[in-house]
């Protein structure tokens, strides 16, 4: 099977679904000429032309607002948000207009977008370009959210969900983009709403996503090396979320450990929590560990940072403490 | 107060109408119908709303009604209109049915919307309107992306896109004109300037005096009309429509007009002055588009008051439909709509359709 970079698989999901949907198209703030900031959109521009290729102003609210409307006009557009942290400048458009349009229409129109971006820390460019902002979307209902951690996944998800038709906040990581997987070159595509078992176990379940969920991964091995035989599970969308997979995994081992990039008050994970005590309070042997970025904006010097972001030694520590071995 | 600003003439420079004298009666009693249907329906609205018959928040669109009758008099089926918080002149204008709207404003599962948006967020998407919406502004994007949708897609099609002085003060006023302008998009932009941001006069609030100024920055033409004249506000949509079909890229159109009520509901309108509400009120659109078709033969008193009993009668038969015959939505179905293709089971979102 070809190994590929995870941009390349994000590049090759446009390109494949440009083929064969024409009213998929690209824009964003330096998507065309350059490829995008992150090299995801490379080859489309010639490939496509500039009538779908577009590069936009540096005007975020219109880029999520002009994706909504021509979704409601029968168009399949993918737009591009920098970063994450420039969802700030788009969330009217995303959160009211594109993910509430449907419901309070009354189930009379759809919003088949996708908006591609990306967060995450690791190149020490501070709180305004290295946050992982995805709670704040899930709050919201009407919309997906989707977060490849390896190239197989970017690019199978990303199929889908062009093909999907709700609105979608794509969330891709920076520290991934260079990293290689195995991609099949035959078509597939992945159910949204499917966590990826990556490594099974009995011993305690440890559920991530996005970078985290490598460093999970990581954690496993380690702990593995313990005696410790740790489930792995990597989420891939927070929205459909597959809390089966995650009920079905803590009901085997009884302990729970929830990694996240994003700042601890309020995260995500939480959800999981309060799910799972819903569920399957009476399977927990241990309280349920989270691991999330510490309550600070996301600072820049690269010791400041790796404090800051949660590393797999810390997943290791913390699932040894559901198991009463810290 | 905002005295002066209310003495402010339009600076029209609108011709003579292209096709004025070559409208049928029919249309031209047309449009002065749905005009008093709008008054009709907004009356009733404040007074359910003063009664507590209607629930939650309604902007009414009385003393405007000629900006949504003569814009959307001037587009055909393949085109499309986004709306606003004070949308349901809109959405009259564009064919919709008093019986239908009445119910969503009620909340009642007959409506357009199934009770889900109510005044605020009503669309009659069949009609090709694509909405009205909360948010100061937030339908100027939307619009936006659908003109670059019907560019792409070749159709001919136009957009209006409605929305408030108030709303051209916002960041993505700013951002869609920029883009609209750059890509030709074919899109006219509307602003139905009323003079108040809720309460704040424009002329406190705005760093221009005319809104249609701001086009210039946009490369596009703008023009001031008056927004109390029917066949004004038509003909300068339909300039611009034209010029957008052809691929010349969008206009921005002012409409000076006037909204008789408060903001909502809870307003008791202490920002401005009698004097002002009194000059508006005798520029009303209705009185001035009946004054001339009475004078030009087009309709005659008797046939006026017909018109009225008719337009009157179909108000009572809303009304009753709404608040007698139809039913509340099923609470069972609150969770209905939110995705398509997906609903909500015990554990979270699960598939309704495989696609192919």
């Amino acid at each position: 099977m070809p190994v590929i970079m995870y941009r390349e698989a994000v590049r090759d999901a446009l390109a494949e679904e440009m083929r064969r949907d024409e009213r998929v198209f690209v824009m964003g703030e330096d998507v065309a000429i350059y490829g995008g900031a992150y090299s995801a959109t490379q080859g489309l521009y010639e490939e496509f032309g500039e009538a779908r290729v577009r590069d936009t102003a540096i005007s975020e609210a219109v880029i999520a607002g002009a994706a909504t409307g021509a979704a409601m006009c029968g168009m399949r557009p993918v737009a591009e948000i920098m970063y994450v942290d420039f969802m700030t400048l788009a969330m009217d458009q995303f959160v009211n207009q594109a993910g509430k349009n449907r419901y309070m229409f009354g189930g009379k129109t759809t919003v088949p977008m996708v908006l591609r971006t990306e967060g995450g820390a690791g190149r020490c460019i501070a709180a305004h370009h290295s946050q992982s902002l995805e709670a704040w979307f899930v709050h919201a209902p009407g919309v997906f959210v989707v977060m490849p951690s390896t190239p197989y996944d970017a690019k199978g998800l990303l199929k889908t969900c062009i093909r999907d038709d709700n609105p979608i906040l794509f969330i891709e990581h920076k520290m991934l983009y260079n990293t290689k997987g195995e991609v099949p070159t035959e078509e597939y595509l992945i159910p949204l709403g499917e966590a990826a078992v990556r490594r099974e176990g009995k011993d305690v379940t440890i559920v991530s996503y996005s970078r985290m969920a490598l460093r999970a991964e990581e954690a496993g091995k380690a702990l593995a090396e313990e005696g410790i035989e740790a489930e792995v599970i990597d989420l891939r969308c927070l929205r459909p979320l597959d809390m089966d997979r995650v009920l079905e995994s803590v009901k085997k081992t009884g302990r729970l450990v929830l990694a996240s990039e994003a700042y601890k008050n309020a995260n995500f994970v939480c959800e999981i929590i309060a799910r799972v005590q819903e569920h399957a309070f009476d399977d927990l042997d241990a309280p349920i560990e989270r691991v999330c970025a510490a309550d600070c904006p996301v600072p820049m010097s690269p010791v400041l940072e790796d404090e800051a972001i949660p590393r797999a030694d810390k997943i290791v520590a913390a699932a040894k403490r559901t198991l009463g071995k810290a | 107060m905002a005295k002066s600003r209310a003495k402010v003439k339009p600076k029209s420079k609108a011709k003579p109408a292209p096709e004025g004298g070559k409208l049928s009666k029919e249309f031209k009693v047309g449009l002065l119908r749905r005009m008093m249907e709008i008054r009709a329906f907004e009356d009733k609205v404040f007074e359910l709303l003063a009664r507590n018959v209607l629930q939650g928040a309604s902007h009414v669109y009385a003393g405007q009604e000629a900006v949504a009758v003569g814009a959307c008099s001037a587009i055909g089926k393949r085109d499309y209109i986004t709306s606003t918080h004070r949308g349901h002149g809109h959405c009259l204008a564009m064919g919709a049915d008093l019986k239908l709207m009445m119910a969503e404003l009620c909340g009642k599962a007959t409506g357009y919307c199934k009770g889900r948006g109510g005044s605020m967020h009503i669309a009659d998407v069949s009609s090709r309107n694509l909405g009205a919406t909360g948010i100061v502004g937030g339908n100027i994007p939307v619009g936006t992306g659908a003109a670059l949708a019907v560019q792409m897609q070749k159709t001919g099609g136009v957009v209006l896109c409605f929305f408030g002085d108030g709303a051209s003060n916002e960041g993505v006023f700013h951002e869609s004109l920029n883009m609209a302008g750059k890509w030709k998009l074919p899109v006219v932009y509307i602003c139905e300037n009323n003079l108040y941001g809720m309460s704040v006069a424009l002329e406190r609030a705005c760093a221009v005096a005319d809104i249609a100024a701001r086009a210039s920055a946009y490369a596009m033409p703008g023009a001031c009309v008056d927004g109390q004249r029917v066949l004004e506000v038509r003909d300068a949509v339909l300039e611009a429509i034209e010029r957008a079909r052809k691929g010349d890229g969008p206009t921005l159109i002012e409409a000076k007009t006037y909204r008789y009520r408060g903001h909502s509901r809870s307003d008791p309108r202490v920002y401005r002055t009698k004097e002002e509400e009194a000059y508006w009120h005798e520029r009303d659109p209705i009185t001035l588009f009946k004054e001339d078709l009475l004078r030009d033969g087009t309709l005659t008193p008797k046939a006026f008051e017909k018109l009225q009993a008719e337009v009157d009668k179909a108000l009572a038969d809303a009304e009753k439909f709404a608040i007698e015959e139809s039913p509340w939505p099923d609470p069972a179905e609150v969770m209905d709509d939110v995705y398509a293709g997906w609903v909500e089971g015990e554990r979270g979102l699960v598939r309704t359709e495989t696609k192919g």
